[in-house]
Formats: structure tokens, sequence, C-alpha cells
């Protein structure tokens, strides 16, 4: 497997990334005064700034290298993540369930929990993001160093301790405002960095008309072969994309991950933080544009022998995810480089970040202040904050180096998300919109639901019993596996919820004002003109999501 | 504080300065190991593009301060 070498010019450009974040975490410091400043950036975020920020924090190197390697492996299929695995979410998140989250000033989405329900639902959720945000955080570091080392020859050690220092210093600094603001700068640098690389290939290969025609039809669209999973290259049904990927896995993580959400509460009020998912909608949708693109333009190069384009492989297996560092070999020249390195450095840098100023905040308020010290002072939370970022990133260290030395955890990655993620969505929707749900019927609803996910998962990883019983088809993709289970995962939570909380206790509605639909205010555009409103932008965004849909079917 | 449109302007004018320069180089001095579409020189536009979002982003944001 060959390296890609850099050449002087672009470690510069490297270096000036570096010296820029690390300037800014310091910069941002004498800014830094109080716990609310750390954990919320001082909740004075425009709605530009939160929803880019919203949108970046997920935007992570190794979603794109991924995502690029999933399209040159299942099609335009991939496509589904960004917008009916999306879009739908962002927009509901935005219109309905922002105002419950922001009304109560919670600090986080297990805050929010406690408030809704009671303290030992808020602990348990709490616990288990916070090892989910260790668990990808670290599992990220490791993906990072493993695609510094095979694409660039770099050192596993120098590349995993270079990268986690650096976070450790400008999120310790300076907290979620130092990670939204190189979460920002991330997301440029992903689009100057990276979107060249589709613009080059289009004028390589003819356009979009000629790469579409040169791929066969089970990886050129979008839904006209979802019918019968042996005719697309996912192989799942457009039921199990419909209810597995656009309904749970998606409202799950959009409307639910606090690792996102938190973004949102930066906003400066309510009006902005509604907006902040709806305009980030518009760029997500943009998104398949750099990765889908490059995959496909990949696929088209590496079907053509003249090209001699390939991608690496390791014994024997393709190495999907080298789709992307080698189309910039092949493109960019000494410089832009130096630019396609930083910018998927940046993407894992900010995704680290991100994790990281997630768990500081869950274990500082949900943990730390729910548990094990209620009387801590302010000083006291925002010096607790500071402390576990750092460990956090240690132990995100020790994460990656487990992985180092027992590679399958990656394969867990993706199934973590439906483990936590599918089950409280159903909490979260039954919370939001129905007074009538008990905290029994919720902490004991989450709880079967996270642990259904998990059997159901080992008792395919270990085979006692068939895929084809989860994902209702035969045959099906690992990818199918992951939507189906979180569907299952998702129901079963939502109905032990319900039948639970039929015969508990309920909360007094005084005590629900402000979080539950119905007892909450309901006019929020009084005296604003329509298209002023969150509502008429996350409509236009729906167009364009159905256009897209339309386009590609 | 300076808005983090600033500081998204100051890293794109570097960043395209020093892609726009070296693309300028290799114009007069070309690299060896050539890439495909080299005789585009996507640097030098490219750079171009960066340095020319980069001042926008600063000049609008120059004298703008947030609490």
């Amino acid at each position: 497997m060959s390296a890609i070498g850099l050449s002087f010019v672009d470690w510069l450009i490297i270096a000036v990334y570096f010296g820029f974040v690390i300037g800014i975490g310091f910069y941002l410091k004498k800014f830094t005064k109080n716990e609310n400043d750390f954990f919320l950036a001082g909740r004075k975020n425009s709605s530009w700034v939160a929803g880019l920020a919203f949108l970046s924090a997920n935007l992570g190197a190794l979603e794109i290298l991924g995502m690029t390697g999933n399209t040159f492996k299942y099609g335009m299929f991939v496509a589904h993540f960004y917008w009916i695995g999306a879009i739908p979410a962002m927009l509901f998140l935005g219109i309905y369930m922002m105002p419950f989250y922001y009304s109560g000033r919670i600090k986080s989405v297990p805050g929010y929990l406690k408030l809704r329900f009671d303290e030992r639902t808020r602990v348990l959720n709490g616990i288990a993001f916070a090892i989910m945000t260790l668990l990808v955080s670290g599992i990220n570091l490791y993906a990072m160093a493993l695609v510094l080392h095979t694409f660039f020859g770099w050192s596993w050690h120098v590349s995993m301790w270079a990268s986690a220092l650096t976070v450790a210093v400008y999120v310790t600094l300076s907290g979620l405002m130092s990670a939204i603001f190189t979460e920002i700068i991330q997301f440029f640098l992903i689009w100057f960095g990276l979107f060249l690389v589709s613009v080059l290939g289009l004028i390589e290969l003819g356009g979009i008309h000629q790469i579409m025609a040169k791929i066969p039809a089970s990886f050129n669209t979008l839904w006209s072969t979802s019918g019968n999973p042996s005719q697309n290259g996912m192989m799942i049904t457009w039921g199990g994309i419909a209810l597995g990927l656009g309904f749970v896995l998606s409202f799950g993580y959009w409307t639910t991950d606090f690792l996102v959400v938190q973004r949102a509460f930066s906003a400066k009020d309510l009006r902005s933080a509604r907006f902040a998912p709806i305009i980030a909608s518009f760029f997500k949708m943009a998104i398949p544009f750099i990765v889908i693109l490059a995959g496909l333009i990949a696929l088209v190069l590496a079907n053509d022998p003249k090209t001699g384009f390939h991608l690496l492989s390791d014994s024997g297996h393709i190495n999907y995810d080298s789709a992307f560092p080698l189309l910039i070999a092949r493109y960019y020249p000494v410089g832009l480089v130096g630019l396609g390195v930083t910018a998927l450095l940046a993407g894992f840098m900010a995704g680290q970040a991100g994790n990281v100023s997630a768990f500081n905040t869950v274990w500082t308020y949900d943990i730390y202040k729910s548990i094990i010290n209620k009387n801590a002072s302010e000083a006291h939370l925002l010096w607790m904050g500071r402390v576990a970022t750092i460990v956090g990133i240690i132990i995100s260290l020790g994460t990656a180096y487990w992985a180092m030395s027992f590679p399958s955890i990656m394969d867990y990655m993706q199934a973590i998300f439906s483990w936590v993620n599918a089950p409280l969505f159903a909490t979260m929707l039954l919370g939001m919109f129905v007074v009538w749900i008990t905290p029994a019927g919720a902490f004991w609803g989450l709880i079967t639901g996270m642990v259904s996910s998990i059997l159901m998962y080992l008792a395919v990883k270990f085979s006692w019993i068939s895929l084809s019983l989860i994902t209702l088809s035969s045959p099906a993709s690992d990818m199918a596996a992951n939507f189906w289970r979180a569907w299952w995962a998702w129901l079963i939570c939502f109905v032990v919820t319900i039948v639970i909380s039929l015969f508990t206790k309920k909360k007094p509605k005084e005590e629900l004002v402000g979080l539950v639909k119905g007892l909450t205010k309901e006019n929020l555009n009084e005296n604003v003109a329509f298209f002023k409103r969150p509502e008429f932008l996350a409509l236009i965004s729906l167009i364009i999501l159905i256009l897209l849909n339309i386009y590609f079917w | 504080m300076r808005p983090i449109w600033y500081f998204v302007g100051l890293i794109l004018s570097i960043m395209g300065a020093i892609i726009e320069l070296n693309g300028i180089y290799l114009l007069f001095y070309p690299s060896a190991d050539k890439k495909v579409l080299s005789y585009l020189h996507p640097d030098i536009w490219w750079g171009g593009v960066m340095i020319i979002m980069g001042i926008i982003f600063i000049l609008r944001n120059k004298d703008v301060k947030i609490l």
C-alpha cells in the first residue's frame, strides 16, 4: 500500500491550521468567564453560527471517507443518509421539539429527562451517553490514525497524540465556544478542501449525465430499485429505509443526540435555536455533492481500466475508505494536497472536540452534580468541566489504543448509535407529546429498548437467530440490519413505555408546563411575517428535499 | 469578541495565498509529478477563490464585535 507524499507547502498549510485552532483557544479563553460560557458558549450565538456548528458536529472526516467508500460499495442509496435520513428529523427538531428543549433552559438532553420524568431516567441516559461518546471519540481517534498511517505513512502514536493534545488544549481553555469556532472553520475547510475533487471529477468524466450513464441501474437510483432488495446495492427495501433510517435512526440521532443538539442550545434565543437545524438542513442536503459524487466518480474511474484508478486493498479486501484520498492524490497538486489533508484532519479533530465538549457537559451536570456533588458551586462546576475534558481525552486515547489492538470494535460503532439513540427517541417523542406518560414508564421503556437493541445485535452476530428475522427480507446487508434493529428497538421502547405508563403514577400537570405539548405556549410567531418564520424556511427545505428525491428517483 | 466569520476569513485568505503563490511558482517551474487535469492549474484559480472569499469575510466583519 503506497503512501501519499506531502511537500513543504502541504506541511505549511497543516501547520497554519494547528496554529490557528490553538490560537483561537487562547483568544477565546478571556471571554470564558463562567460555566454558561464554557458549557453553552454563553448562549449568544446567532442562528447561522449555531446552525453551521449543529451540522459540522456531525460532519466528521470518518463520515466523509466512510460515506464516499459506501457510495462506491452501495451506490446512490447512500444519499438517503443525507436526505430522508436527516432532513425531516432536522426540520422536526426546529419546528416541534426545540421549544420544549429551549424553554426549560436545560444544559443537556438528559437534563430534559430529569425535568420531564425523574432523576433516574436522566442518570441512565447520562451514563449511556457518556460511555457512547467516549467510545465513539476513541474509535474516531483510532480511525484518524489509521487513515493518516495508511495514506500518508504517518506514525500512529504521533497522529493520535498530536490531535488529542491540540483538542485538549483548545476545549479545556474555552469549552463549547472554541469547539463551535473550530467546527465552523472545519465546515469551510471541508467545502474548500474537498469539493474541488467533485468539480475536477465532473470535468474529467464529462458531467453528471456521463457519470450516471456509466453506472449500473442498481447503483444510480434512489428509490426505483427499493422494491426488491436483490436489485439495489444496499440490499434493502424501501420499508427499511423509511422506518429504520428515515424515521428511527435519523430522528433518534438528530433530535436527541446531545452532541448535535447542544449546538442549537447555544443559540441566543428560542427563535435562533429553532432556525439553527433548519438552516443546517440546506447544507446537509448539499453534502452529497461532495461525498456521493466523489464515490460515483471513483466508481466510474475504477470500472475503466484505461484510467489507471483502483482502490487500495488490504490482504485481498478492497479498502473502500481509500476512494477519497486516492481522488485527492489523482487531482490535487502540491498545496491543494495539504488543503485536502487539512480538511480531513479538521474533520477528525472537530469530531473529537464535539464528543469531548458534549461529554464534559453531561458528566458535569448529569452525573457529577446529579449524583456525586449536588451542592457544587458554579466555579467548581467550571473547574470540573475542564477536568472532565482532560480526563475524557485521556480515556479516548485509551479507547483508541484498545481499538488498535482489537480492530473489530470498529464494527460496533454503527451499532452503538442504535443501542442508545433509537430507544431514546421513543422516550423523547412520548415525553414531549403525550402528557400521561409516567416517569416509571419512561425509565423501564428506555432500559427495555436499549437492552433489546443490544440483544438483537448479539443474536445476529453470534448466529443465535437468522438476520432475515430482523430485516424481514433476504438477502440483507449489515446496513439493512442496522436500520431494522433500530426500528424494532424504538418500537419495543415505545410500546413498553405506554403500557407501563397506563399503570403507574403520573406527574402533576403543573410540573410539566413548558415541557409537553398542550401545556406549553403554542404561538411562537406572534407579529412575525410568514416569510420570516422558521416554518416557512422549513417548508422550502422540504420542497427541495422532495425535488431531489424525484430527480434522482 | 470578534465573530467567527472574521477568523474564517483569515484562515481562508492565508491558506488561499499559500496555494495561489505555490500555484504561480508551479506555473513557471512545473512539477515532474503531473496530476490529472494539471493543465487547468486548479491551484491558481481555487487559491484565488479562497482569497476572494476570505477577504469578503474579513471586510464584512472587521469592525463587528459581539458581546
